[in-house]
Formats: structure tokens, sequence, C-alpha cells
């Protein structure tokens, strides 16, 4: 089970991811150059946090035009499971292989903090390993973190059950002062329509061993593994 | 040589934080008939030939990479 970690200048979590997923059972990872053009021998890839580019113009602006995304877009379209943490995850959706954009947090702050977060959809191919409504803890790390979508983009994530993560407290309810960034309904993570591209503004990365103060992180490499696993399993039967 | 001005806005929809500090800051320094001040940015491009789809290829990078039509918009003026 091989997952590619794709570097850009400015990535700053790359090391971190690789080590995450290193760390668990039967997963490995390797470095990825953002210059490469072929993904074909990794069965998920991550995109890790830090600031790309400088996060110059916006964050994931320039860095969506690099020759590896050309192969993350089409492994999207051909169901492959892509995973954009922070920095990965604005990327994501410069690329547009996801909806909405992740602006200036509220607060105007950068924020450095352990959040709870409430798993929304617990069958999905990232976090089948939890159950529904279960209460992850991971930290985050941005300053552009605020989640923005327009209402029929909003009303869609949610009809379709495309809002994979909020922020709560620690009874898992959604409230203002759980949210650290203004995102809009509290969403600190969503997936794609098809549901094998997922981004989130936490770091499971950095939440993937009891020593960092939560191995959360792990279930949803883990969840990632089973599912390609069962993908395999099916194409074999 | 052309130049090309372009200006990005944030939509009315989207949050500008920034802004919204900015508008403080102003009326605390008295200004206080401040109602609102946004921040965008402004870019300005030379050109070294005026090709004839030059401004067609200007707004698609517009659209494409200087501004991200889901929270943004642009205004592009070429001289």
């Amino acid at each position: 089970m091989k997952f590619a970690v794709i570097q850009f200048p400015g990535s700053n979590c790359d090391q971190d991811c690789l080590r995450a997923i290193n760390g668990l059972d039967g997963l490995s990872a390797e470095y990825v150059w953002h210059k490469e053009t072929t993904l074909a021998s990794f069965d998920a890839m991550v995109l890790p946090g830090g600031f790309a580019y400088g996060d110059y113009l916006r964050c994931g602006a320039i860095a969506r035009f690099s020759p590896i995304m050309n192969e993350v877009v089409r492994a999207a379209k051909e169901g492959q499971l892509i995973l954009g943490t922070c920095n990965g995850f604005q990327v994501l959706c410069e690329a547009g292989l996801l909806p909405g954009a992740l602006v200036r947090n509220r607060g105007l702050r950068f924020v450095c903090d352990m959040v709870n977060l409430r798993i929304e959809v617990a069958d999905s191919a990232f976090t089948h390993d939890c159950a529904q409504g279960t209460i992850l803890r991971m930290p985050i790390a941005h300053g552009e973190g605020c989640y923005f979508a327009d209402p029929e983009t909003l009303r869609e994530l949610n009809g379709n059950g495309q809002v994979m993560m909020r922020y709560c407290d620690v009874t898992g309810a959604t409230t203002p002062e759980s949210n650290p960034n203004g995102s809009i309904e509290n969403i600190a993570g969503i997936c794609n329509r098809d549901g094998n591209v997922f981004g989130l503004m936490p770091h499971p990365d950095r939440a993937s061993d009891v020593r960092l103060g939560s191995a959360d992180g792990a279930k949803i490499f883990l969840s990632m593994a089973e599912t390609i696993l069962a993908g395999r399993a099916r194409a074999a039967a | 040589m052309m130049k090309a001005k372009v200006v990005v806005m944030p939509k009315a929809a989207v949050l500008d934080p920034q802004g919204a500090a900015v508008r403080e800051a102003m009326r605390h320094l008295g200004m206080r008939e401040v109602k609102n001040v946004r921040i965008g940015k402004y870019l300005e491009i030379d050109l070294e030939r005026d090709d004839a789809d030059v401004e067609a290829r200007l707004h698609k990078l517009c659209r494409d990479l200087l501004s991200n039509p889901v929270i943004e918009d642009y205004q592009l003026v070429k001289e």
C-alpha cells in the first residue's frame, strides 16, 4: 500500500505526513516532487500542509499549476483516494477538485491549537474507521482556514453528505466558540461528490501518535488503506 | 510597451476581516464617517507586445490564476 506525499516548494508538513503514514502497519509513503509527471505506482496521494509557493497571490493559487497536479486531477477522475490537509486542502479547492474556498481567518490571527472535530459522514472512504458523531482531536495551524461556499454550493454539500467534519466542543456541539476560524457552518473538512477527494484544515499527520497528544489522525490514513484493500478485493473477485 | 492593470476584490458575500479591522482603525483615528472598507489586490502587468489576442488571454488568466471566481471579482484595464 503505497502513498505519495506531494512536495511543493514551501510544503512543510511533508515529513509529518511521511512519518505518520510509514508508522502505520502495512502502509508506506514516498515523497513525490511537484515537477514529477506520473503517480502511476501509487495507491493514494496526500497533499501536505505548508505554504506552497509562499502562499503568494492566494493559498494554493500557484501550486495548482504544478506539473504533478495534472496527474492528481487525472487520478481524482479515476477514483483514486486523494487527501489534502491544511495547505493541501487549499490547493485542492484552487484546483477545482473540491468546491468552495478558504479565506483569511475571521479573527485575522494565525490559529495554532488542538481542536475537536465531529465526524459527519462515518461510512466514507476516509472515515469508516469512525462511528457517526465520533469526536476526533487534531491540531490546526493556519491563517487562512475560514471555509467559504456560496449558499447553493453549501446546500449541495449538505444534501450530498459531502461535509465530512465540523469543528465542535467536547460534547460534539458545533458552537460559535468552537469554530476557530469563522468557517461557514463550522465546516472543517469536505469531500467531492464522488467521495474520493477529501480536504480538511486540521492535521491528521500531526495527530497520529499518542505522544503527540492524539492518535486520532491515524484513523484517516487507516480508513484510506482499508478502502483501497476493499477496492482491490472487489477487483479480484 | 503595453501595460495591463488588474484589480481583484473579495465578493460582497465573502467576509473581509482585514477590511473590517482597517475600518475600525480609521474610525479610531477620528474618521467617524468611514462606513465600510474592503481590501483587494492591485496588479500592474507590463507586456512586451500587444498581440490581437492578448486581452482574451489576460482575461483567461484573470479567471484561472489572478483571481478565484469563487470568492473574488476582477477588473482588467489595458493601457
